[in-house]
Formats: structure tokens, sequence, C-alpha cells
């Protein structure tokens, strides 16, 4: 390695001047080559996201222009007659990935509590790993086990007592074909607890542990020892997980497009096929062919987009307690400049 | 009163406890059976045929998925090449150079893209590339994928060159050491350990990713080598063999699962065995 660092010096030492200050321009303009091409890699991000902003604002302004606000408030999606309305695949985005949500984040903190303070030693590690595993599935996989497993699991033991049990709420009614808000729901929580459960297991194992040991020897029990001396310091951390767990829940589409039932109906039944924003783009994008209609879909994706990045935003807030957008900092200067003239 | 209050708090402290176990139990479970049942529904279907043939028209007997097994490699291949350099470079722009401001704006925007959702970065390659071009191609996935490669590529590499001891920077650059040199064999080659392994799960999370092929690769019945036409790939071929209403063809789907997940297993595991070569 040392050799590397220093051959060129090597060849070039010799004592005459002219040809060392050759040498030591070759290694400049080395040099400023290196620089230019890092500086071009990095901004080849900011750069693209710039255009990704550019290019959804710009393809679905024939859709703004022609249906303008109302296009959030519209039930009616149409792609033969030409009407558009979001409203659907708001609504089953936000029932989905809501509903996903806090089936997850219950199990997930109840799960990471166990696995850090209440099971035994030495079924702690398997289970870790297990979860591990467990998040490197691809989501065309639960697709493919919720479609085939899942569902007729549900068809089977859970909506016939379901219905038994529960049958006069609004949320059980109507008939159940399979495919449904129910199934996407579920998927999509079983899908987005690994994550969850890794994070929150870290989270619990970086508190220190004299806080927890200081109310043992108060007398607490092991559950007060926890509500006391763990709980507290991560609280925010808690709501950043579930809120991270939101932003995979609205953005996941393969497999809540395989189970979901895809269509655009406004049902307070779980029992009924609903859409979600990143499914509609899964099935129509593709297919799409008139110019209003490719421009709604662009919408939605601007409309994804921009639920996800406040979500995602939000999340991290919360998990590591900085502002990821300090606009402040970022041009707090400009401003003060601004001021002073 | 005293003694009442002893006992709510010991049943409190075991109902506590027990609902957890319960949570970890309907949790744990789904989980160990979706990887049994995705491990004998694959072996059972899975066969020699299914990983050297091309799809058959339904009802033939046979036919696999050797093309979408060697599409999904092109593609990992293609993004590979396409997303490393940019990918390591920008964390090495996030470490070294640039003002702090400069660093925040790339830091945030690799942040922005990370959590975009896949199918609106396909749907934004289609307007880039597909459109344009006219037609579905190689290319234009291979940089969907890069897109969701990159930016964790450069946190990794980030990370890893945080682990450099600060010395070893300091006392190459006081040796005279160009900037350049310092960067390529002194921090790379030092972080090169933890860059890798980095490289290695961004490989594994594009390997299963579908929703931005939808609009990019679209699907091929048949062999290609060239990078403008459409291609084939195993989440692509799962998802259209899933959701088909033909039983042969839900056997070949959870057979590419497998081989995907094996895929996808191979590259972790490379990087649990990497690591441990470290400490």
């Amino acid at each position: 390695m040392g050799r590397m660092l220093f051959s060129s010096q090597h060849n070039t030492a010799n004592n005459d001047p002219f040809e060392r200050a050759l040498a030591n321009r070759g290694q400049k303009f080395k040099e400023n080559i290196f620089t230019l091409l890092v500086y071009c890699c990095a901004f080849t991000l900011p750069t693209l996201l710039v255009f990704a902003a550019y290019e959804l604002t710009t393809k679905c302004m024939p859709t703004v222009s022609k249906f303008g606000i109302s296009f959030l408030f519209n039930h009616d999606w149409n792609p033969v007659s030409g009407h558009f309305g979001a409203l659907p695949f708001l609504y089953g985005t936000a029932m989905s990935s809501g509903l996903s949500l806090l089936i997850a984040s219950f199990l997930g903190l109840g799960t990471a509590l166990f696995l850090t303070e209440f099971s035994p030693r030495w079924i702690q590690k398997p289970l870790i790993i297990l979860i591990q595993i467990i998040s490197a599935i691809p989501s065309v996989v639960w697709g493919l086990w919720a479609l085939f497993e899942l569902i007729p699991w549900l068809q089977k033991y859970v909506v016939p007592f379901l219905k038994d049990h529960l049958g006069f709420l609004p949320f059980f009614q109507g008939n159940f074909y399979g495919v449904s808000m129910l199934s996407g729901s579920l998927v999509v929580a079983i899908m987005i607890l690994p994550i969850m459960i890794s994070v929150t297991i870290e989270m619990i194992k970086s508190v220190p542990s004299i806080y927890k040991e200081a109310v043992f020897a108060l007398g607490s029990t092991h559950w007060e020892s926890i509500r006391i001396g763990v709980l507290p310091f991560i609280k925010k951390g808690l709501l950043g997980v579930a809120i991270l767990g939101l932003g995979r829940a609205i953005g996941e589409a393969m497999a809540v497009t395989m189970v979901i039932g895809n269509k655009p109906e406004i049902s307070l039944s779980l029992l009924s096929p609903a859409y979600t924003l990143s499914s509609v783009l899964a099935n129509e994008f593709a297919e799409s062919t008139s110019e209003l209609h490719i421009s709604a879909l662009y919408e939605i994706a601007l409309l994804l987009g921009a639920i996800t990045i406040v979500v995602n935003l939000l999340a991290q807030l919360f998990i590591h307690g900085l502002e990821p957008l300090d606009f402040t900092k970022l041009f707090g200067k400009e401003n003060q400049k601004k001021n002073l003239s | 009163m005293r003694v009442a209050f002893y006992r709510f708090r010991k049943l409190e402290n075991i109902l506590v406890q027990l609902l957890c176990a319960f949570a970890s139990f309907f949790v744990i479970l789904p989980f160990v059976l979706i990887l049994v049942y995705l491990i004998v529904a694959g072996a059972s279907s899975i066969n020699f045929d299914f990983i050297t043939q091309l799809p058959k028209p339904i009802g033939e007997k046979g036919g696999g998925m050797a093309n979408s097994i060697v599409g999904t490699l092109i593609l990992m291949g293609l993004t590979f090449l396409i997303g490393t350099p940019i990918g390591i470079l920008s964390g090495v722009f996030v470490y070294e150079y640039g003002n702090e401001k400069l660093r925040k704006i790339v830091r945030f925007s690799a942040d922005l893209l990370n959590g975009t959702p896949s199918i609106v970065i396909g749907i934004l390659v289609y307007g880039w590339i597909v459109s344009p071009m006219h037609g579905f191609s190689v290319m234009a996935a291979s940089i969907a994928l890069s897109l969701i490669f990159i930016p964790l590529v450069l946190r990794t590499t980030e990370e890893s060159l945080l682990l450099v001891p600060k010395e070893l920077r300091d006392a190459a650059l006081a040796l005279g050491i160009r900037k350049w040199k310092v960067v390529c064999y002194v921090l790379i080659e030092t972080a090169k350990q933890g860059i890798l392994s980095g490289i290695l799960v961004a490989l594994a999370r594009i390997a299963g990713e579908t929703a931005p092929l939808l609009f990019t690769a679209f699907g091929n019945q048949y062999w290609t080598y060239r990078l403008d036409e459409p291609i084939s790939a195993l989440p692509l071929q799962i998802f259209e063999y899933a959701i088909s209403p033909y039983e042969q063809w839900h056997r070949d789907a959870w057979a590419g699962a497998l081989v995907l997940l094996l895929l996808i297993f191979l590259l972790h595991l490379s990087v649990r065995i990497l690591l441990k070569k470290k400490s």
C-alpha cells in the first residue's frame, strides 16, 4: 500500500525542476478530475429529485386544471367516461395503512418487550435471527403467501367467527370474497412487523440498565421496572417507529395489489374489496391510454410521493431526535442577509 | 388493603408478561409458517426443467423460468455497475468533501429517495426513459433499480467511513499525500469490508423489488441480451403467475419464490461471513 501511495513521487524523484513541476501538474490534474467525479456523483441524486418533482407536477397538470381540488374529494373513478376522483384510493390507503399500523404497533411492542425482557435467554437469539430473515422476504412473495394461505384461512376460520360474534358492527357487513380490506391490512401488518420489532428492540437495549435496576431496588415488579425505568425514555422513539411503519405501509404496492380486491369503492366494511393509491398505479399505469387518465395517475403518484415523504421525515424526526430538514440552518444565512439589506 | 394492593401488582405483572408472550406468539407463528410453507411448496414444485427451460404456454408440460432467473441476475449486475461508483463516491463526498450545507443537501436527498415508494420510482423512470425511447428496456429497469440502490450504498459507505480512525486519515494527509489517493488507498481501503457488505445488502433488497419493474422491464417470455429490449425478472414472473387463474402457474410461482429467496439469503449469508471475518 505504501509503495502505491508514493510510487509517483519515486518516479519523479530527479533534480530537474522543470520535470518536477510537470509531474506536479499531472498530479494536480488527477486530483481535480477525481474531485470533479466525486461532485458529479454526489449531485446525481439531488438533481434527479428536482427533475422528479418537475416531472410529476407538469405531467399531472391536465387533471389539476380540469378537476382542481375536487379531484381529492370526488369518489368517481371511471377511465371510460373520463371522470377521475382520488377519494376511494385515499380512503383505501388511509384505512389499510391505519389498520395495519394499529395491529402491528401493539403486536410489535409486545414482541419486542418479550424478546428483550421477559423471554428466556436461549430463545432470544434464534428468534431475533428469524425476524431478520423474515424482513428480507420481498413483498411479491408476501402477496403470494397471502393469496394462497392467508385468504383461505381467513375464509375458513376467521370471517365466520367475526360474523357470528361481531356481525352487528358496520365493519363486518356484507359478503366476504377473500380479497378485501381485511386481507390487505393483515398482510401489510405482517410485512411491517419485522422492521418495527428490530428498531424497537434496539431502542429498548439502548436505555441504560441503571434506571431499571434502581426501580427494581425500590421493590418493583418486573413490569413496573420496565414501565418506570425503560418506557418513558423511548416514548418519542416508539412514536417514530410507528410512523416509520406507517410510511412503509402507505408505499407498499405489490402485496396489497394482490389481495385488496382493486375496486374503487368506499365501504366501511372491512370484508369488502377496496383500492389504494399504490395499487391503482400498479394496475392501471401500464394500460392507460387517454391523456387525462395518465395525468390522473401522475397526480396520484405525486400524492403518494408527497404523503410518504412527509411521513418518513416525521419518523426520522422522532427516532433520531434531530431535524433532518433543518431549513433554518440550510437557508438561515440568506434570510439574515435579506433582512439586513 | 396492603395485601390486596400487592396481589394486584403481582397480577398485573403476570398479566403483562402473558400479553407480551401472546403477542410474540401471534407474530412468530406466521413467520415460521410462511418460511416452512415457502420451502415445502417451493421444493415440491421445483425441478431441473424449471431452472433450464423457458416458460411454456398453459397446458403444456414442463417449462420453467430460466430467462427470469438470468434476467434478475442481469438486472442486478447492471444495477451494481451503475450504482456502485455513484453510491460510494457520494458516500465519500458526504464524509470528506464540500461544506456542511452541501453534505446536508446530498444526505437529505438520499433520505428522501430512500423513503419514496418504489412504484413512484418506476413511474418516474417510465417518464424519463421508457416513453422517450418508445419501449420498455433493460436499461430503464436497471436505472430504476439504481435509484433504490444508490441511497442505500451511500448511507452504508458513510457509516463505514465514520468507523475509520480519524488519525489514519490525518496521518496520510500530513505526509503530503494527495487527497484522492488518501480517499482511494486509505479511507476506502480501510472501510472496504463495511462498504462491500452494504452493497451486498442493497443488492439483496433490489433483487426482490417488483413495483419499479412493472413499467420499466415489463417482462418477456424469451431470452434477451440487448439493453433496449424488455426483460423478464423473477419477481415480475412470480407476480404474473400468482394472479393468473392456472394451477400449474401457481406452482411455478412458488418455485420462483423459493429461487428468489435462496438468492436473497445467499447474499445475506455472505454479508454475515464477511462481517465475521472482520471481527
